[in-house]
């Protein structure tokens, strides 16, 4: 077991470092990255300013070190709109994310199981056919136009839901106010409902197909049919012997899964005008706000490492196959 | 004894073109049995063609302005007599000329980055597979690494700094594809690579490039290509989705992904219909690869028919 994880954070360390050098160069392949940084106006005098601030008069691998020195101390720079560290806005609008991550993952896992069930259970009846057919548009819609066509009818046709905005759960929890924090919870939830199911619909249908099919394989099998015959009620065999086994891929999914997460968070949250890290990216895109974008993508490729890391974590704990 | 050593060797390597024939005319009847694959494939040869011939069938110029008639419902007069059939957007442009030029580009990237993607990736796994040792170790850690780095973000870092642009979109969504490539080729290499028919190749002299490229790629084109018509529909979501960004390609090219990016702006105001059609166009097209290559794969790979 220790080895094993000792080995898996040895290789999230690498990682991290691969993502920080990516993260690094992709800045250098434009040519000087020193244009990045100032405006189109700027005199000769003015960019050779720059450039000395900034450092980038130096050797390339002294870049890269001070780069991943100032990293260490969560430096990335000022921001060229804020004007404040770049780092603290991006850790500004992490709650608003997580929030928006996690009751995605509860949409996409939390229906994918019963659905992939009884698509199985039902193999070849027109419910099966009907969930799988739902299944095959949920990987077909893209996820802002699904936003968007929500924001269309729900939000603004039948007036249900609304089309924008947040109110904060996690931020006042984090900062110790129970009673606003959970004060806030139904609204906060209310807010979150259709840009939650918008990020969590293509990995619902992915992952109810997934369900479906290792539920058919495992259903198959002669530990099942041996807990049938044991006279065993068929809640039980399905619950507690056929699906303790077929949602095994489904976590291994799930550790996959984050990275299709954050890209779905980054998209929907501009079109929800949801104040999280995704739109936070959008508009420091559009401002050409480098070093926001490079602290946005650093964090939250280090929070998808992690999350990587305790899925599989969790894994190797309920699978007694994973040798430990 | 009419067998000569060399027929021993053919008959060792598995078919190739002599079956070609019935090969396409059993997938011919496996496709009209499944139905719903061949409507899949009639709606991609439609937009394949739009694609190709788009601008011919446009009714209108996609770029030309007309502050006159901006915003016109779908079915409303257009200019000169002509219709705004699917209606015009915020600068009185023809909804749907932009919506078939869009096809163009949505397709061009799909394709080209796969091209791209599954070259890069094709070419690491069969060396990442048939050399082994510190080759494949180098290779597939790289794999390893791309794959932990959200892609999105990944496309997000390179085309701020490249630019927009239609050459930077290809190569950006295809070096994101290249490890799915390379996995599934490195697995079905090493496989092959201890198979009678490739020692035989090797017995009679052929060179490491003739052995990989001629005795070994042209048995691992099926799985290829059943990952290739799912990525095909991935890839056109992820341009999409760039595009709405804002990282796609420059605003005057018409995309089925900017033109949903255009209508956030008047979302408000209910003009659905510039929301709803490169929408439905991005769906249909998507939905249409991914049936497509569910069948592809039931008819390559039977096996995998129950497991859905």
């Amino acid at each position: 077991m220790w080895t094993y994880i000792a080995r898996r954070l040895l290789q999230s360390v690498v990682v991290i470092i691969g993502v920080t050098f990516i993260s690094f160069i992709a800045l250098q392949i434009g040519g000087d990255p020193t244009y990045l940084f100032v405006s189109e106006r700027a005199t000769e005098e003015e960019i050779e300013m720059v450039r000395r601030a900034l450092g980038f008069d130096r050797p390339l691998h002294v870049q890269y070190l001070s780069f991943l020195g100032n990293l260490l101390q969560g430096d990335f720079g000022m921001s060229l709109s804020y004007r404040q560290p770049a780092i603290d806005i991006v850790l500004g609008a992490l709650p608003a994310t997580i929030e928006l991550t996690l009751l995605s993952i509860l949409v996409s896992v939390g229906l994918a199981v019963p659905f992939g069930v009884f698509a199985a259970l039902y193999r070849g009846t027109a419910l099966d056919g009907g969930i799988m057919t739902v299944a095959m548009f949920g990987q077909s819609v893209p996820n802002f136009w699904q936003g968007i066509m929500m924001i269309l009818f729900l939000g603004l046709y039948l007036k249900w839901f609304p089309i924008s905005g947040h109110v904060p759960f996690l931020l006042p929890l984090l900062q110790g106010d129970l009673a606003a924090a959970f004060g806030n919870l139904p609204m906060a939830l209310y807010y979150l409902a259709m840009p939650a199911v918008a990020v969590g619909t293509y990995s619902l249908a992915r992952n109810a197909r997934l369900v479906r099919s290792s539920m058919l394989e495992v259903l198959g099998q002669d530990y099942v049919r041996t807990a049938r015959s044991k006279g065993l009620t068929e809640y039980t065999v399905i619950v507690h012997h056929a699906l303790r086994n077929a949602w095994l891929p489904v976590v291994t999914m799930i550790g996959l899964e984050f990275g299709f997460l954050i890209g779905g968070v980054v998209v929907i949250e501009t079109v929800f005008s949801y104040p999280g890290i995704g739109r936070l990216v959008f508009n420091a895109i559009n401002q050409r706000d480098i070093p926001v974008v490079q602290a946005a993508v650093v964090l939250l490729s280090m929070v998808f490492i992690c999350l990587n890391l305790i899925v599989d974590l969790i894994y190797a704990r309920i699978d007694p196959r994973v040798k430990l | 004894m009419t067998d000569s050593a060399g027929d021993g060797l053919t008959r060792l390597a598995p078919r190739r073109d002599s079956d070609l024939a019935r090969g396409m005319k059993r997938a011919w009847r496996s496709l009209v049995a499944a139905r719903w694959p061949v409507l899949a494939l009639a709606i991609l040869i439609a937009v394949v063609v739009v694609a190709i011939f788009g601008p011919a069938m446009s009714p209108l110029d996609p770029n030309r302005q007309n502050i006159m008639l901006r915003l016109a419902e779908p079915g409303a007069a257009g200019p000169r007599g002509a219709t705004f059939w699917l209606g015009s957007d915020a600068l009185g442009r023809d909804v749907l000329s932009r919506l078939l030029y869009g096809a163009r580009i949505s397709l061009l990237v799909g394709f080209a980055a796969i091209a791209v993607g599954g070259t890069i990736g094709i070419v690491a796994g069969l060396v990442s597979g048939y050399f082994g040792g510190w080759t494949d170790d180098v290779i597939m850690r790289l794999g390893d690494i791309q794959l932990a780095f959200p892609f999105i973000l990944l496309a997000i870092m390179f085309l701020i700094v490249l630019g927009p642009g239609v050459m930077n979109l290809i190569l950006v969504l295809g070096i994101g594809q290249w490890v799915t490539y390379a996995r599934i080729t490195r697995a079905q290499t090493l496989s092959l690579r201890e198979k009678e028919f490739v020692e035989a190749a090797r017995a009679l002299g052929d060179g490491t490039a003739a052995i990989i490229f001629r005795t070994i790629l042209p048995n691992i084109v099926a799985p290829l290509t059943v990952i290739a018509s799912f990525n095909v529909a991935s890839v056109i979501l992820a341009e999409a989705a760039l595009s709405f960004l804002g990282l796609g390609v420059p605003p005057s090219v018409p995309t089925w992904g900017s033109m949903l990016a255009e209508s956030r702006d008047t979302l408000i105001a209910n003009k659905w219909w510039l929301a709803t059609f490169p929408g439905l166009a991005i769906v249909v097209t998507v939905l249409s690869f991914n049936i497509l290559g569910d069948w592809l794969r039931d008819f390559l790979d039977p096996r995998l028919k129950e497991r859905g």
